[in-house]
């Protein structure tokens, strides 16, 4: 059985089909891609998969059990973590305290034992905020693991939403164009990330705009055009789609 | 890293214990007393406000409900203060959640208009309820004792307040740097973020507010075993305004910005004084210098100009 099978998902926006009749399933343990012209609804098919928005019609299945329209913290407790296009960082928080968020589901989170601040808990968060730097380190941000967000540039926000996501021990990861906006350099070092993400275990989905990143790390490839699946296959299957080649000529011509 | 926030802690517990010692008469113990009462509700405010960023202008109804619980239950039931206060903490907890949850079920921040509502419509009902709260003229309240001992001098209420304020700071610390308090944080600085990594943020609004409205009705009761009296100026809108102001000028999301916040406002009103008539003026002005040269608060933006570290 798949991990994840998505079937005839579609979400109306008045009248914006955003996704329509979207349907596919993805295995455990690749990396699997979202791609599209800017419009085409791959933000939109994540936050219909993670619970953001809720399906118009249409199934999503995770490991058997229907979850079209729970909300994000009953995904988050199946698994289910994300990183967003637009940057979501708290930035009235310091760095490692926004990866330590990303535990908040593996913590005890009671406000009396917090507010007398009882021995159990202030060792679990010790040991946490080592986890966090340990993460942190594992993105690439060992410089920032005494920064302030609202210190941090764009490019390292992008890496420390990926270690807010690991910290849920996720077992499977959405990822909304992680290398947008990065330099080349940058764009290189997520690109070998997302792999040792995906090596860990990890089921990586993935939308991003950089062809070279997407063909280099995917098992299998989903192109979106106006809310619709265009084509679905590997990435050989992909590139020699007409359809698809016609969508992206007519996008970027 | 953390720790650092602690040491204020030792400088707060200082100067509580110094401040009897060179106060030098009653009506600057009294002073003392009514920060150290509004200090404690201000930390509650804003672990909701600064913390949590959501408003409430409603909190001196809450004050009003543990103030009148204080003053009628023993007074016309023969109940122990101890109970009566204990009752209006409950009561105030109670519908606070029962107002809050379908308020932060809405999409958008309705919280600030259903509190101003409730505010108003628990100040119209103490004023209207004169057989049992003595209307707009107030009520007085007994004296408060446990034990057979009798709170009955301001010295004796000090250092009520004074632990009571120490133990107050003590624990919104704690809160805060822990996980419960991490969550309330990243619901205010990403709401997505924080349902996507589990949190259940309807859950936690209503947890904090629920407690601050009791902090808020605690210390009313407090406020009324003290002075003795009881008005119904106490739960009005002014005051809801106040208890605001106190958690701004302070700084939001800043635990000694709210004890600074709360010091300077109770204290204001009496160096005023001399202005005869224009001290809500005088007042305003103050207020608008303040946001405009500090938009962050007095303890934020001077702990920024003296590190650029980390924030407590
Ligand atoms: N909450 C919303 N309300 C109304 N329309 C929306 C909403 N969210 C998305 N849309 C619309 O759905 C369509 C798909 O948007 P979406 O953000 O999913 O595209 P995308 O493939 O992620 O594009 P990009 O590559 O630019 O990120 C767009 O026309 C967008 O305007
Ligand atoms: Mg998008």
């Amino acid at each position: 059985m798949s991990l994840l099978e998505v079937k005839d998902l579609s979400i109306h926006f008045g009248g914006v089909k955003a996704v329509q009749n979207v349907s596919f399933t993805i295995d455990a343990g690749i990396v699997y891609s979202v791609i599209g012209p800017n419009g085409a609804g791959k933000t939109t098919l994540f936050n219909l998969i993670t619970g953001v928005y809720k399906p118009t019609s249409g199934e999503i299945r995770l490991d058997g059990e229907s979850i079209g329209g729970k909300s994000p913290d009953e995904l988050a407790r199946r698994g289910v973590a994300r990183t967003f296009q637009n940057l979501q960082i708290c930035m009235n928080m310091s760095a490692i305290e926004n990866v330590m968020v990303g535990a908040h589901l593996r913590l005890d989170r009671n406000l009396i034992k917090a507010a007398l601040r009882l021995p159990g808990l202030t060792r679990r968060d010790a040991e946490l905020r080592g986890e966090a730097a340990e993460l942190m380190r594992f993105v690439g941000l060992d410089k920032y693991i005494n920064a302030r967000a609202d210190s941090m540039p764009y490019g390292a926000l992008k890496r420390l939403e990926i270690a807010r996501a690991l910290a849920m021990k996720p077992r499977l990861i959405f990822l909304d164009e992680p290398a947008a906006g990065l330099n080349p350099k940058e764009t290189i070092e997520v690109d070998e990330l997302i792999r040792k993400v995906a090596d860990s275990g990890i089921t990586v989905v993935l939308v991003e705009h950089d062809m070279k990143m997407v063909m280099n790390l995917s098992d299998r490839i989903l192109v979106l055009d106006y809310g619709k699946k265009l084509a679905e296959g590997s990435g050989e299957e992909v590139r020699k789609n007409p359809d698809v080649i016609a969508a992206y000529l007519g996008a970027h011509a | 890293m953390q720790k650092r926030a602690y040491y204020g802690l030792y400088i707060v517990i200082a100067i509580l214990a110094v401040l009897p010692m060179v106060l030098p008469n009653s009506f600057y113990l009294d002073l003392a007393i009514r920060m150290a009462i509004n200090a404690v509700i201000v930390l509650g405010l804003n672990l909701l406000i600064g913390f949590a960023g959501q408003i409430s202008l409603g909190h001196a109804g809450f004050l009003g409900i543990g103030a009148y619980a204080s003053a009628v239950l023993p007074t016309h039931f023969g109940w122990h203060p101890l109970l009566a206060m204990v009752a209006g903490a409950v009561a105030t907890g109670l519908l606070a959640a029962l107002v809050a949850r379908p308020i932060f079920k809405l999409k958008g921040n309705y919280l600030a208009m259903a509190t101003l509502g409730l505010g108003i419509i628990l100040n119209i009902a103490l004023r209207n309820e004169a057989t049992w709260t003595g209307g707009p003229d107030g009520m007085p309240v007994p004296a408060f004792g446990l034990f057979g001992f009798e709170l009955s001098n301001d010295k004796q209420w000090y250092w009520v307040v004074a632990i009571l304020l120490t133990v107050s700071v003590w624990a919104s610390l704690n809160l805060i740097d822990s996980p419960f308090g991490r969550a309330l944080r990243a619901l205010h600085g990403s709401e997505v973020a924080s349902r996507v990594v589990g949190v259940d943020v309807v859950r936690y609004k209503v947890a904090i507010f629920v407690l601050s409205a009791v902090f808020a009705s605690l210390m009313g009761s407090v406020t009324a075993h003290y002075v003795g009296f009881v008005t119904p100026n106490l739960a009005d809108f002014f005051h809801s305004i106040e208890l605001v102001t106190m958690v701004v000028i302070g700084g939001m999301a800043s635990v000694y910005g709210s004890l600074v916040g709360a010091v300077l406002l109770t204290a204001l009103p009496q160096a005023l004084a001399t202005f005869e008539g224009w001290e809500t003026v005088v007042f305003g002005a103050i207020l608008m210098i303040c946001m405009i040269f500090l938009p962050k608060g007095l303890v934020p933006t001077l702990a920024a100009k003296f590190d650029k570290g980390d924030q407590a």
